[in-house]
Formats: C-alpha cells, sequence, structure tokens
C-alpha cells in the first residue's frame, strides 16, 4: 500500500509545487507573449507564484517575517503595475497597439 | 626704486607691450602700436642705466648685484632659482639690447608704416627683448636656455613676418630647425656641467672651476664646453650652422639689424664670455672655438663679396664678425670678444637701418646692382652709412678699428693664440673692406643705375635719427677700450674696458711684447685694409668693367664662391635628402606595412569575435528576459548537481 498521505494532507510540498506551477506559467508568459499587458499580468503571476512560497515558509516555520514580506511584494507589484499599465497607455496612444516590440523604439 | 622692483621693471617692461600689443594685433596704426613698443623698450633702456648705476657705486671685487624673485625647480639635486644678475658682462649687453633695441624700435615705426600686421611686428619685436633680456640675466644655465628658446621662437616669427610669401616661410622654418640643432647640443652640455658640478648656476660653476687645464678630448670639461660651443654655432651662426643667417634676411630690415646682427646672434659670444673660468680650463675647446671661429670669418668674407643682394652682403658680413668674436674667444680674449660684440652692434646695426633706409628708398629694391649714385638723393643715410663702413673696415678711431685690432693682437700674442689665427684674421680684415667698399661704390657712389620708374628719396626723420645716434656710437664707441700702445702716446688714457670686465674676466698672462711689434701688427692690418678698400674703389667705381673681366678669368673659383660653396647643396644631398628618403622608407616599411598592419589584423579579430556574439544583444526585451532565466536556470542546476 502505497503512502497516500500525499494526497490526503495538504502540507508544505504542494504550497511549493503549486508556487512553482505559477511562476513557470507566468515566466512563460513573460517570455512568449506579445502584448505587453498580458506580460503585466504575466508578472503579476510570477510576483504572486513567490508570495505563495512567502506564505508556506511563514506558516510551516511559524514565523511573521514571511507574512510581511509579502505586503512589500505586493506594494511594489501594485506600483509597478501603475508604472507598466502607464507604460502600456503611452505606446497605445502612439502605435494604437500595444506589442511589446514598440519598446525597441525607445533605444537611442 | 630698489634694486628688485628696477630689475622686474627692466624685464617684464617688454613683456607688458608684447601683451598690449598682442591683443590689439589686428590694430593698423604703426604710430600707437610702435609708440607702446619703442615707450617699452626705452623704459627698459632707463632700468638698465640705473641699474648700471648702481652697479658702478659697488666696489670693484663686489660688482654684482643678483635679484632671486622665486624657487622655480627644486628636484632633488636640481634647484634652480628664477634669479637675475648684472655684473659687468650683462651691463654691457643690456645696455646694447635695450639702448639699440629702442633705436630700432624708433626706426620700425617709419619702416612698418604701411604694413597691415604692424601691431603683431611690435608685439613679436616686444616679446624678442623680454627674451633676449631673460637670455642675458639669467644667472644660471636654465634661465639662461628659456631665453635663448626665446629668442628663436621670436626670431623664427619674424623672419616669417610675412609668411605668404613661400619663400619667407621657409627661411623662417630653416633657421628654426638648424637652430634646433644646436640647441639639442645646448642641452647635452648643460646636462654635462650638472653632472660634473651638480650646479647650473654661473657664478657657483665658474667657482667651481678646477685650477688645472684638462687636456683630455673626453675629459668633462672639455665635452660639455664643446656641446655648449655647438650650441653657439647654430645660435651664432657659425660654420657649419650659418647657414640660417643669411636667409633669414627674408624678414623685416629692422628685425635683421636688430636680431640677426646686434643682439640675438651674439648669444653664442655672450654665453662663452659668461662661462669663461670654464672654457679656460678646456684649451681643446677654446682651440676649435678659435679656428671654427676664423675660418667661419674668412668664409662668410668671401662669399660676401660675390653677393648682388644688400642685406644678403651684410648678414654675410655679421657673420663674418660673429667669426671674429669667436675667434677672440678661442685665444682667451674674452674681453676683446665682448666689446668686438658691442662696436659690431653699434655699426652694424647702423648699416642694417641704413640699408632698410635704401630698401625705403628704392620701393623694396634690393639688388645692388639696380642701385648706384644713392649719395645725391639720401644725403643723411649716406653720411651715416659712410661712418659705418669706416668703423668696420677698421680705421682709426673709428670703433671697430679698436675692437678688431684688440682681437687681431690677442689672436697673436695670447698663449692660445697661433700666428695662423692671425693670419686668418688679417685676411679676414682685408676681405671685409674689400666687400663692405663694394657694397658702398655699388649702393652710394658710382654711376646710378637705377630704373627711371623709381624716384628716392630720403627717409623721415623717424628713421634718420637712430641712424644718426647710430653713427655716433660708431665713431666714438671704441675710445672706451683704446689699447695701451695708443693710450701711453695720447697722454695716459687708461683703457677704460678692461678696467670694467677685470673682476669677471680671466685675462691670460700675456707674454711680453715689445711695442714696437703691436704696432708693426696694427699697421699692417690697417694697411691692408686700406689696399683692399682701394682696390674695391678702383674695381667698382673708377673701372666698373674690371670685376667681370677678373670674374670671368676665374670662373670656376668665382661660380664657386658665388654659389656659396654650394653648402646649401652639400647639405640637402649629404644629410637632408638622405634623411628624407630614410624616414620615407621607414615610414613606408614600417609604419604602413608593420605597425599598421599589426594593428588592423588586432582590430580585425577583436571585431571578429564581436561580430559572433552581436547577434546576442538585438534589443529584443523579451530575448533578454529569457537569457536571465536561462541563466538562474543553469546556475540553480549547477548548485543542485553539487
Amino acid at each position: 500500500m502505497p503512502n497516500l498521505d500525499f494526497l490526503t494532507e495538504v502540507g508544505l510540498t504542494h504550497y511549493l509545487i503549486l508556487s512553482a506551477v505559477i511562476f513557470c506559467i507566468g515566466m512563460a508568459g513573460v517570455l512568449l507573449r506579445r502584448n505587453a499587458i498580458v506580460i503585466l499580468m504575466s508578472i503579476e503571476l510570477m510576483l504572486n507564484g513567490v508570495n505563495i512560497t512567502f506564505v508556506a515558509f511563514s506558516s510551516y516555520l511559524g514565523k511573521m517575517e514571511g507574512q510581511i514580506m509579502v505586503f512589500f511584494v505586493l506594494t511594489i507589484a501594485a506600483a509597478e503595475a501603475a508604472v507598466g499599465l502607464a507604460l502600456a497607455v503611452a505606446i497605445f496612444k502612439r502605435f494604437k497597439e500595444v506589442n511589446i516590440r514598440f519598446f525597441e523604439n525607445l533605444k537611442g | 626704486m630698489t634694486q628688485t622692483a628696477l630689475m622686474a621693471t627692466l624685464i617684464l617692461a617688454p613683456f607688458v607691450g608684447f601683451l598690449i600689443n598682442g591683443f590689439r594685433y589686428r590694430k593698423h596704426s604703426a604710430n600707437v602700436a610702435g609708440g607702446i613698443a619703442t615707450t617699452m623698450a626705452a623704459i627698459s633702456f632707463i632700468c638698465s642705466v640705473l641699474l648700471i648705476l648702481d652697479l658702478m657705486a659697488l666696489p670693484t671685487e663686489s660688482r654684482r648685484i643678483v635679484v632671486s624673485f622665486f624657487d622655480w625647480i627644486r628636484v632633488a639635486d636640481l634647484k634652480v632659482n628664477m634669479s637675475f644678475v648684472v655684473d659687468p658682462i650683462s651691463s654691457i649687453m643690456i645696455l646694447v639690447i635695450t639702448g639699440v633695441g629702442s633705436l630700432i624700435h624708433l626706426f620700425s615705426i617709419g619702416y612698418m608704416h604701411h604694413d597691415k600686421g604692424v601691431a603683431k611686428y611690435f608685439a613679436y619685436l616686444n616679446l624678442f627683448l623680454f627674451n633676449m633680456l631673460l637670455l642675458v640675466l639669467g644667472d644660471n644655465l636654465l634661465v639662461m636656455f628659456v631665453g635663448w628658446e626665446g629668442v628663436g621662437l621670436c626670431s623664427y616669427l619674424l623672419i616669417g613676418f610675412w609668411f605668404t610669401d613661400q619663400e619667407k616661410a621657409a627661411a623662417g622654418m630653416k633657421a628654426f630647425i638648424t637652430n634646433r640643432i644646436g640647441d639639442a647640443a645646448f642641452i647635452l652640455g648643460m646636462f654635462i656641467l650638472f653632472l660634473t658640478f651638480g650646479t647650473l648656476n654661473f657664478h657657483e660653476i665658474n667657482s667651481l672651476v678646477p685650477s688645472s687645464p684638462e687636456f683630455s678630448w673626453l675629459a668633462p670639461i672639455t665635452l660639455g664646453t664643446l656641446f655648449l660651443f655647438i650650441g653657439a654655432t647654430g645660435k651664432s651662426a657659425q660654420i657649419p650652422l650659418y647657414v640660417w643667417l643669411p636667409d633669414a634676411m627674408a624678414g623685416p630690415t629692422p628685425v635683421s639689424a636688430l636680431i640677426h646682427a646686434a643682439t640675438m646672434v651674439t648669444a653664442g659670444v655672450y654665453m662663452i664670455v659668461r662661462l669663461n673660468p670654464l672654457f679656460l680650463m678646456a684649451p681643446n675647446t677654446l682651440a676649435v672655438v678659435a679656428i671654427i671661429g676664423a675660418a667661419t670669418a674668412v668664409l662668410a668674407a668671401t662669399i660676401g663679396m660675390t653677393q648682388w643682394d644688400i642685406k644678403k652682403i651684410l648678414a654675410y658680413s655679421t657673420v663674418s664678425q660673429l667669426g671674429y668674436m669667436f675667434l677672440a674667444c678661442g685665444v682667451g680674449a674674452f674681453g676683446a670678444a665682448m666689446f668686438h660684440l658691442m662696436t659690431h652692434a653699434f655699426f652694424k646695426a647702423l648699416m642694417f637701418l641704413g640699408s632698410g633706409s635704401v630698401i625705403h628708398a628704392m620701393h623694396e629694391e634690393q639688388d645692388v646692382r639696380k642701385m648706384g649714385g644713392l649719395k645725391k638723393y639720401l644725403p643723411i643715410t649716406h653720411l651715416t652709412f659712410f661712418f659705418g663702413w669706416l668703423a668696420i673696415i677698421g680705421v682709426p678711431p673709428f670703433a671697430g678699428f679698436f675692437s678688431k685690432d684688440e682681437i687681431l693682437w690677442m689672436s697673436f700674442q695670447s698663449p692660445h693664440g697661433h700666428v695662423g689665427l692671425w693670419t686668418m684674421g688679417a685676411l679676414g680684415a682685408a676681405l671685409t673692406a674689400f666687400y663692405m667698399t663694394r657694397l658702398m661704390c655699388l649702393t652710394f657712389w658710382g654711376k646710378s643705375r637705377v630704373p627711371k620708374t623709381v624716384h628716392p628719396h630720403e627717409s623721415p626723420l623717424l628713421m634718420t635719427i637712430p641712424l644718426m645716434v647710430l653713427a655716433l656710437l660708431s665713431i666714438v664707441g671704441g675710445w672706451i677700450g683704446i689699447p695701451h700702445v695708443i693710450g701711453e702716446v695720447l697722454g695716459h688714457i687708461p683703457n677704460i674696458w678692461e678696467h670694467w670686465l677685470e673682476p669677471v674676466i680671466v685675462v691670460p698672462t700675456m707674454p711680453h711684447a715689445e711695442a714696437s711689434l703691436e704696432w708693426g701688427l696694427m699697421g699692417a692690418s690697417v694697411l691692408l685694409a686700406v689696399i683692399s678698400a682701394a682696390v674695391a674703389y678702383h674695381f667698382y667705381v673708377q673701372a666698373p668693367e674690371k670685376p667681370k673681366a677678373l670674374a670671368d678669368k676665374i670662373k670656376p673659383i668665382y661660380e664657386l664662391i658665388l654659389n656659396k660653396y654650394f653648402v646649401d647643396e652639400a647639405y640637402f644631398g649629404l644629410i637632408i635628402n638622405p634623411l628624407v628618403r630614410a624616414s620615407r622608407n621607414i615610414w613606408y616599411y614600417v609604419d604602413v606595412n608593420f605597425i599598421d598592419k599589426t594593428t588592423y589584423v588586432i582590430s580585425d579579430l577583436v571585431r571578429g569575435g564581436g561580430g559572433l556574439v552581436r547577434g546576442l544583444q538585438n534589443g529584443n526585451i523579451q530575448q533578454y528576459a529569457m537569457y536571465i532565466s536561462l541563466g538562474v536556470v543553469l546556475t540553480l542546476s549547477i548548485l543542485l548537481m553539487r
């Protein structure tokens, strides 16, 4: 009889796997998609994947530092989204499209 | 005023003039620019006179005013002060430089009146005075060298003053480069003296000189003085570096008078006199100096006999007279060298300015074949030139007689002298009398060959006043150095010159000589000069067809001399052209084909290597993100694999 605790009891490992999966999805989005807004969303996914890791370890170790870190990450993510979206709006106004390759026009 | 303030004013007044005229170099008023420049030169002259009065008030042994402004260089053993000295030697020089210099500035106002760059001209002239004062007043070799280079620069700028004329610009270049060769030797000489004595200060060097002469050619003092002498041959136009001076006549005539006759070219003589105890301890150097001096005196005089350009004749005359000064240095007669330096400054400046007046009157014509009979049109110029002529050919009692006679007597009688040197000197005197008389005949006397279109006119007073002053000096300038034998006959007239220079110049112990011998030699040289002058007069006034007949008879020799012994051509053929060819070959084979090729190969390698990885940086943001991710994955996997 194989040990089925793995399926019945949700532990640290599950959270870490979930976090890794979300992170990888996010990364794939960043690397593959062309739409700037989708890329921004993917970055959010990556950040939140990391957040899950923080919270999981915080709970596992019984320490609060991880959760504090999450608040920081959320704050930064909000700021980053604001800047990113502003850029996206600017690009859209100029080119009527938010394709990431238009950012290449910014190089000197 | 204190001596420091006097010294500062003396040196800086021309520099201030240079700055003022230099900043307003586009202005065209000759009166303003010349007025400023002449005033500055005159201020310097007044300061020199005041300083020399101070100097004369001191007791004979301690006649030496040193003013030190600041420490200039202090590195390990090398200590150089920016300090200046007025002693009997430099006092004569500053009087000549500022005195004759002021007169020439004054003359220039008239001469350069219509020139467009007149303010620039006066700025250069004042800068020259400043540098010349640095040269003669500096109390160590390095300060002297600063002035030495500075006057070289001004000489270059003024020779090439009309630089739009290719030939004149080239003449300036030639002077500069020829001087550079001498200057390199001068620096080597300084190195050797510093290694030997550990100081560059004249006073210290002269007091550290060993008491017995050295006889080896490779001993430090002999080598050092030889190198310094090579430097002097560059600046003072002696064999083998004299070739630049005749070409330097491309500059404005007052410049030729000031720089290339009266002051700068005598810097080499001054330097040797300044270091006279040192040179006396190197008999080999003295012999070289004497032989080069005598040879230059004769060689340049022979060339002077065949030239047709009034300024070229005077230029070769200058080279020849400088040869006399070096002959005097070489036989240990430093006082006589300084004496001739001063009298030569008077009469040669006079003659150059006179020739300037002639050229001015003839509308820029310099060829004596197109002159003649100018006595009628230019009475003042003729009269003053006449006195200069009497002075240079050595007719008593004019200035040149006393100084030249002193040199000839010393070259015969001094322990360093030789009868051969005397012969060359006397021959040079005869040749001098010939070519100067020829110049007088062709320019002022005889039949007029002036073209009909030219109407010569006497120069304005502004130009003739300096001529008159210099003529007066050419007459009386020699009376301060009357030799003992003559002085005794005339009633115990002392030799003021010798007394003045006594504390700073070593007088060699002369073997006893009968007064009759001195009289005889004096008479012989004067007689030679007078006969030679008479022959020239006969040739060029009474029988103008004879010189041509004579020239045809000795055609090869005449051609040789007329072409200045082909020295320029020889320099080109033996030194300059091979050097240019060698440089071109080195440029082609070493630089282009080796060094350039090597760097091209290296740069190609770098560019190729860059091309390989250039594709990685293509501006695609997502690709960059990919590199980051791959990097992280790679790092993590390496960490995990361990």
